[in-house]
């Protein structure tokens, strides 16, 4: 059984359509990239399952709970279970990088001062930023600042982790050492994650399972290696980064000779 | 014409679901707050934020507003040969309106805007979203503390406010004006009642410091998370405050001295 089900997922902004009638499985224990162009709503994907958006239709089962039918207090509980990474790191930009992998043990658990320590600095060991715990968030570079949060996610021991454009604008080594991280920490806790992006290459890299999205439905699924022999263009498109194709590179409108010879402008 | 008429009911329908959106997030506040009884330091904190650096600007105002209420009193005074009830004329100015009055604006300046942009940046910068993706209510672990700090601090600088206003009215009415220093003090004594106006004057800075506070945080949670919004929200906390605390003001006089 799945840990997360959706099913028939419609969510609407206004009057556009963001999804209609998603489906995704997403097994314990797996990597599982959702992939798509920018503005297809992965993030919003992900806000969904988290409780924090309600979707129009459809329902979202976390680990057998339907996430929109649990009460405020349940739908809590749920999150502690649940890490989420953010695409800015989210940390909180007052306190240091000690205390905020510490935030969440501070705010759900009563223990000792001296056990805080040790299980922040064995979390802040595992992401390689032990020694830069005095620091403060300004003071991070992006790519440590999502280390920082990493560890911070998981600090309560979730079942889950979901990261929201990991790979986003770093530099080489940094996406280097997420990708690795990711791939390393799901084995190594047995974790599940969820991984929102359009960064193809290291994203199919470490991914057991991918869902296509686009125009709010999914589009294509299946390992890396089945989404490169997918026959459809747009999926061949989209994973080898072409610049033209199904998704065209003009904005769709008149012809440009039209637009050029068309009288109304010349006035 | 249609036009007008329909961007005229989207503005109202906005403006009402944004009242709504406003009181479902002051019950959630106050919903919060009996469990800032565990969490002291986390109220203290903020009380030394909102409070505490607020200090110094309502400390220097109060001074210069009682000055100059000295001054100007004196002159209209001495022409009536009242002089001596300078310290009257300066007290329940300063008790009655001018303490809250005065320092619920400058609160709402100092304090205030920095609540607004303080959770703004939070929102905009997703801290407020990855607590609640952190199981942590962040109306209850942020809102709620610098709620209870503003509705705490601001009778408090208010009283401030008005005590040294009247030291400021005494400096110069006796210092620079030579009023008798005797008289000054006991005609404010005799002519200033405890309920009729300190209290009633403790209630108004209760009511705006309430009412500023309300507006400053909500502002802050409901801004657009972008830096124009955050800039926006900040602008409307000032502005929307400010009318509150003069139309407050109008209303709670009535109900108090209007009869």
């Amino acid at each position: 059984m799945p840990l997360i089900k959706i099913r028939d997922l419609h969510f609407y902004r206004g009057d556009k359509a963001i999804f209609e009638g998603v489906n995704i499985d997403i097994h314990r224990g797996k990597i599982t990239a959702i992939m798509g162009p920018s503005g297809t709503g992965k993030t919003t994907l992900l806000r969904l399952i988290g409780g924090q958006l309600r979707p129009d239709k459809g329902t979202i089962e976390v680990d057998g709970q339907d996430v929109h039918q649990l009460s405020h207090a349940e739908l809590y509980e749920l999150r502690k279970r649940m890490g989420m990474l953010f695409q800015s790191g989210a940390l909180l930009t007052d306190i240091n990088v000690f205390e905020n992998v510490a935030f969440p043990i501070r705010e759900h658990t009563t223990l000792p001062e001296s056990m805080i320590r040790d299980l922040v600095l064995m979390k802040l060991q595992a992401v390689g930023l032990r020694c830069a715990r005095d620091l403060m968030p300004g003071e991070l570079s992006g790519g440590m600042a999502r280390r920082v949060a990493l560890a911070r996610a998981m600090t309560l021991d979730p079942m889950m982790i979901m990261y929201d454009e990991p790979f986003a604008g770093q530099d080489p080594i940094s996406m280097g050492i997420l990708v690795n991280l990711i791939h390393h920490m799901n084995n190594a806790m047995n974790l599940t994650s969820i991984i929102v992006s359009h960064d193809v290459t290291e994203t199919a890299e470490i991914a057991d399972f991918i869902y296509l999205l686009s125009g709010g439905k999914v589009i294509e699924k299946g390992s890396s290696v089945q989404l490169k022999k997918s026959s459809s263009p747009w999926v061949q498109q989209f994973m080898q980064g072409l610049p033209d194709g199904p998704v065209p590179f003009h904005y769709p409108g008149v012809s440009f000779s039209d637009d050029l010879l068309s009288p109304e402008e010349i006035s | 014409m249609i036009e007008t008429i329909r961007s005229l009911g989207r503005w109202g329908l906005a403006t009402f679901e944004r009242i709504g959106r406003a009181h479902i997030f002051l019950f959630q506040v106050l919903a919060g707050i009996p469990g800032l009884a565990f969490r002291g330091s986390l109220v203290v904190q903020q009380l030394f934020y909102v409070g505490v650096l607020s200090f110094a600007l309502i400390l220097v105002s109060g001074l210069f507003v009682g000055m100059v209420l000295g001054l100007q009193g004196y002159n209209t005074l001495v022409d009536f040969g009242a002089e001596e009830s300078l310290g009257v004329l300066v007290s329940l100015s300063l008790v009655r309106e001018l303490g809250p009055v005065v320092s619920a604006l400058l609160f709402a300046g100092r304090a205030g805007s920095a609540l607004t942009a303080e959770i703004g940046l939070m929102k905009s910068t997703e801290q407020l979203s990855g607590m609640e993706m952190m199981a942590v209510d962040p109306i209850r672990r942020v809102i709620a503390p610098r709620f209870l700090a503003g509705f705490i601090s601001m009778p408090l600088l208010a009283a401030v406010f008005s005590a040294v206003g009247i030291f400021g009215g005494y400096l110069v009415g006796h210092g620079l004006l030579g009023v008798d220093d005797g008289a000054f003090w006991s005609q404010m004594q005799a002519k200033t009642d405890w309920y009729g106006d300190v209290l009633n004057g403790v209630i108004k800075s209760i009511v705006f410091g309430f009412v500023v506070t309300w507006i400053a945080l909500f502002e802050g949670y409901d801004a657009v998370p972008t830096s124009e919004g955050v800039g926006r929200a900040t602008t409307r906390t000032v502005v929307h405050s400010a009318f509150a605390i003069l139309g407050l003001d109008f209303v709670l006089t009535v109900l108090m001295f209007g009869g």
